[in-house]
């Protein structure tokens, strides 16, 4: 086993945060390689910083290094500095845990959360010495493939990727492992076959086995398999029970700063409440709790292996997890231990919890209402009331709490200035009731454009422009330049704009996505990186319209790029609900009120493992989030 | 948390990989193996209350060391020097690979602090030519030059502003160790001397390479002492040097 230690020690002392690069973090595992075992490189394609905390790539850094057959390794997306040094000194991308090459690997597994990495994902790639497309790689080079919620619409890396798993690792990658031990042991030779045998195994995606035609409009006209054995749609992992999986058991502590630096357990995965605009929620159904036994075990064992001090309980919706309060109550009462509920309902129940959580430090808080009218919040399908938020206002700023923090979407369906002024509205009511309690009671308010993501009852609807989204960030600057003790800030539409291009795409992107990456267009996510020129260049160059992969309606008939892969959803269930959307119509949690048949349990045959069959206390069927900040 | 405190100094090793942590990575570093060892830390009062961990002078990021302090200050006191032992053995495996802990003892009340108390530290400073390449036999007389200058003016920042100094009074010490590297003493008050900054007075076509602080000091009534002695029977350095790197 070869190392680039030795070479990338004496480049080190020239890069920024080097201790990025070393490794070491307390709970990395010793992956033993050998002739038989397939070793997967875990690559998360941004920073260390962003990528070291993500939880599923923890997950299956265990698992799979738990087993006789693999080892399991971590790498990162170098920054700029370095790999303008790796290149320089004809370096390739490297594991942190061995400092082995990536070429060396037999698997090159990306963790795909956002739609701005895929230049990175090719970058990572190329630093691995291995060729960006798929159809150029031969039986020595190592496979490719990624997981994680961008894979839902893989279409725009669909050219360089050799395959893509779906929904729920945690068994797949074991699946994933004996096949391609199965060959690796066989002696390596035919790429294609692997590919083929790997397309069998449920959950995994395998581009190169389809064919995608297009109609007169250029629009994806159908995606066929080209062998009868390869499955026409290819459905998500579900993991029945998260009780069978209480991992990570030995989460990295890392010994630099990384985002969300602190204990994560997992208290139940998918959500229900079925927030329009969630992808996360409706591609992660159905809603399985952990037993709170286990999250009691996870959270004491977990405090006293890693050392931290605060422990975040994790979700889509933490408040509605049926053990929150006992678990919350027990936690708390530990000496020195501080909880986090990074996702909450906006209600006074919630703001009762986190004053139990929070003694000291009541520093910030953040509510996140979506939208400012209730007629949005209702074509949202996030059924907060103004009384219900209010409340939760009050609630807070009584407890000691001084600032606030309020996220917004802006550029919904059938969104009017009136509801975009609502957001305004909303802040200065928030501050208003704020100074009643302290006289330097600040409200921030933060705007994201709106991007309909597959899989929601929103992927039909045409993403609103640049033009326009700067237009309503100017009417709330309007608004509330006057307004003392309220702050605006907002996401940069025009990265909205390419976030938007690449959630929807189909596989013609691909040699956008390239052209963009070799013009230097890396860290997309990073607004010091960011150009829209590069993508509106790369788009004219390949002769595609921006206007129709991004602004334009899509109709009931239109095939979707993404209808060969199935999150579990029935299309006409997302169909109506877009319909209700429009009419305005709420639809209520499907936890505690009669099925709707979308399709994520019963296509499956699992179901909803949820521990209380009443709904948690509280106001209205709110899906507000709730974040805690220092 | 109010009560009584016990204060405790640990000697411990910087080497290998972790070398790259900065010095304030190290504190957190330090705060966690502690919390993992369940070592009962006293902590601050006030609105954001931190653990009492005071640390010596702060090590440059990439800066290799055999003798970096850390104060401590515990709840309750941890008993005679056996269970000091217990401690250390406690501590070990919460630490990263290249951290370990050398020594560690109770201190007495008012002891003076780490960042007041050291004058001076001990550097194995590597040297080479910009980009890498070897230093030359020139070193030999540039040590010279310098030890037996009278002063040795050099400009250098200080918060941000260039200032010109006389460093020569902050070179206690200078021996050329071989061809490549030295070994210096350097004062670090009232105006500290930086390795960097004496590889730069040796000569401007001079660069650092592999930069270890070898001891710290202080003066106790004129006489030069470590803040914590390494025990007679620590000879492991070389074989910890090659684990950590």
């Amino acid at each position: 086993m070869s190392s680039i230690w030795p070479q990338l020690e004496a480049l080190l002392p020239r890069v920024a945060k080097p201790a990025r690069y070393i490794g070491l973090e307390h709970g990395a595992q010793a992956p033993v390689h050998g002739p038989d075992v397939v070793s997967w490189l875990l690559t998360y394609p941004d920073t260390y910083e962003i990528g070291l905390p993500n939880q599923g790539l923890q997950i299956l850094y265990e698992i799979l290094n738990e087993r006789d057959d693999a080892a399991a390794e971590r790498a990162y997306a170098p920054w700029t500095d370095l790999e303008e040094l790796l290149r320089a000194n004809g370096l390739p991308l490297f594991s942190v845990d061995t400092h082995k090459p990536a070429g060396e690997f037999d698997v090159l597994a990306f963790n795909l959360s956002a739609e701005l990495v895929y230049t990175n994902v090719l970058n990572c790639i190329d630093l691995a010495g291995v060729p960006v497309r798929a159809a150029d790689r031969a039986p020595h080079h190592p496979i490719v493939v990624a997981g994680g919620h961008c894979t839902y619409n893989p279409e725009p890396l669909a050219d360089f990727l050799d395959a893509v798993v779906l929904g729920d690792g945690e068994e797949v990658v074991a699946e994933l492992t004996e096949v391609i031990g199965a060959w690796k042991r066989a002696g390596r030779r035919d790429r294609a076959q692997l590919l083929h045998d790997m397309a069998c195994i449920t959950g995994v995606y395998v581009p190169s086995m389809y064919e995608v035609a297009y109609d007169h409009d250029d629009r994806v006209a159908r995606v066929t398999p080209r062998f009868d054995d390869v499955p026409a749609r290819v459905e998500k992992r579900t993991l029945a029970d998260l009780a069978d999986w209480p991992y990570p058991k030995q989460q990295l502590v890392p010994l630099t700063e990384v985002v969300h630096d602190r204990l994560n357990v997992e208290v139940f995965r998918g959500c229900t409440r079925g927030c329009r605009f969630c992808q996360a929620g409706m591609i992660t159904r159905p809603v399985r709790e952990r037993p709170a036994e286990q999250v009691r075990h996870m959270i004491k064992a977990g405090i006293a292996r890693t050392g931290y001090d605060e422990v975040a309980l994790t979700s889509l919706s933490t408040a509605d997890f049926s053990g929150i309060e006992g678990v919350v109550a027990d936690t708390a009462g530990e000496d020195d231990i501080s909880v986090s509920l990074p996702s909450l309902r906006v209600d006074a129940f919630t703001v009762g919890i986190a004053a139990k959580i929070q003694r000291a430090r009541r520093t910030g808080l953040t509510f996140a209402p979506e939208a400012g009218t209730w007629r949005m919040r209702q074509v949202i399908n996030k059924l907060i009331t103004e009384d219900d938020l209010f409340a939760a206002v009050e609630s807070a700023y009584s407890q000691g709490w001084r600032r606030m923090k309020l996220y917004f979407l802006i550029g919904l369906p059938t969104e009017t200035d009136e509801d975009t002024l609502g957001i305004a509205a909303l802040a200065k009511r928030c501050v208003e009731i704020g100074k009643r309690h302290h006289k330097g009671a600040s409200v921030t308010i933060s705007v994201g454009g709106f991007v309909p993501k597959p899989f929601t009852p929103f992927q039909w609807f045409g993403q609103n422009t640049v033009a326009e989204l700067q237009r309503k960030v100017g009417l709330l600057r309007d608004a509330l330049h006057r307004e003392r003790g309220v702050q605006l800030k907002w996401h940069d539409p025009k990265a909205t704009l390419i976030e938007g291009l690449a959630s929807r795409g189909d596989r013609r992107l691909g040699p956008v996505v390239e052209a963009v990456w070799r013009a230097g267009g890396t860290f997309q996510e990073w607004s010091e990186h960011f150009e829209l020129e590069r993508w509106e260049l790369a788009m004219a160059e390949h002769g595609l319209s921006i206007d129709s992969y991004v602004h334009r309606h899509r109709t009931e008939d239109e095939v979707l790029p993404w209808d060969h892969i199935s999150a579990g959803l029935h299309k006409d269930f997302l169909w109506q609900d877009w319909r209700d959307a429009l009419a305005e119509v709420g639809l209520p949690d499907c936890r505690w009120t009669p099925c709707y048949d979308c399709g994520a349990c019963t296509g499956y045959g699992v179901e909803h493992i949820v521990a209380s069959a009443t709904p948690p206390a509280g106001g209205s069927q709110g899906t507000g989030q709730l974040v805690f900040v220092r | 948390m109010n009560g009584a405190r016990t204060r405790y100094r640990i000697r411990f090793s910087k080497l290998g990989k972790v070398r790259f942590t900065s010095h304030r990575d190290v504190a957190r570093i330090w705060e966690r193996a502690l919390r993992r060892a369940a070592v009962p830390v006293a902590y601050t009062e006030g609105f954001s209350p931190h653990p009492r961990l005071s640390f010596g002078l702060a090590l440059s990021t990439g800066h290799e060391s055999l003798g970096e302090y850390l104060d401590v200050d515990v709840r309750a006191p941890l008993g005679d020097a056996l269970d000091v032992d217990a401690l250390i053995a406690r501590l070990d495996p919460g630490l990263p690979i290249g951290v370990d802990v050398q020594a560690a003892a109770e201190i007495a009340p008012g002891t003076p602090s780490l960042q007041q108390a050291v004058v001076s530290c001990t550097w194995r400073i590597g040297i080479q030519a910009h980009g890498g390449s070897p230093a030359g036999d020139r070193l030999a007389a540039r040590v010279d030059d310098v030890l037996r200058a009278e002063s040795v003016v050099v400009t250098r920042e200080r918060k941000g502003q260039r200032v010109v100094d006389d460093v020569r009074p902050a070179i206690v010490h200078l021996d050329l160790s071989d061809d490549h590297e030295v070994v210096a003493e350097l004062a670090t008050q009232p105006r500290g001397l930086r390795p960097s900054e004496l590889v730069a007075a040796l000569s401007p076509e001079y660069e650092e390479g592999r930069v270890v602080r070898l001891h710290q000091w202080l003066s106790l009534d004129g006489a030069r002492e470590e803040p914590l002695p390494l025990p007679l029977d620590a000879t492991s350095t070389p074989a910890r040097e090659a684990r950590a790197s």
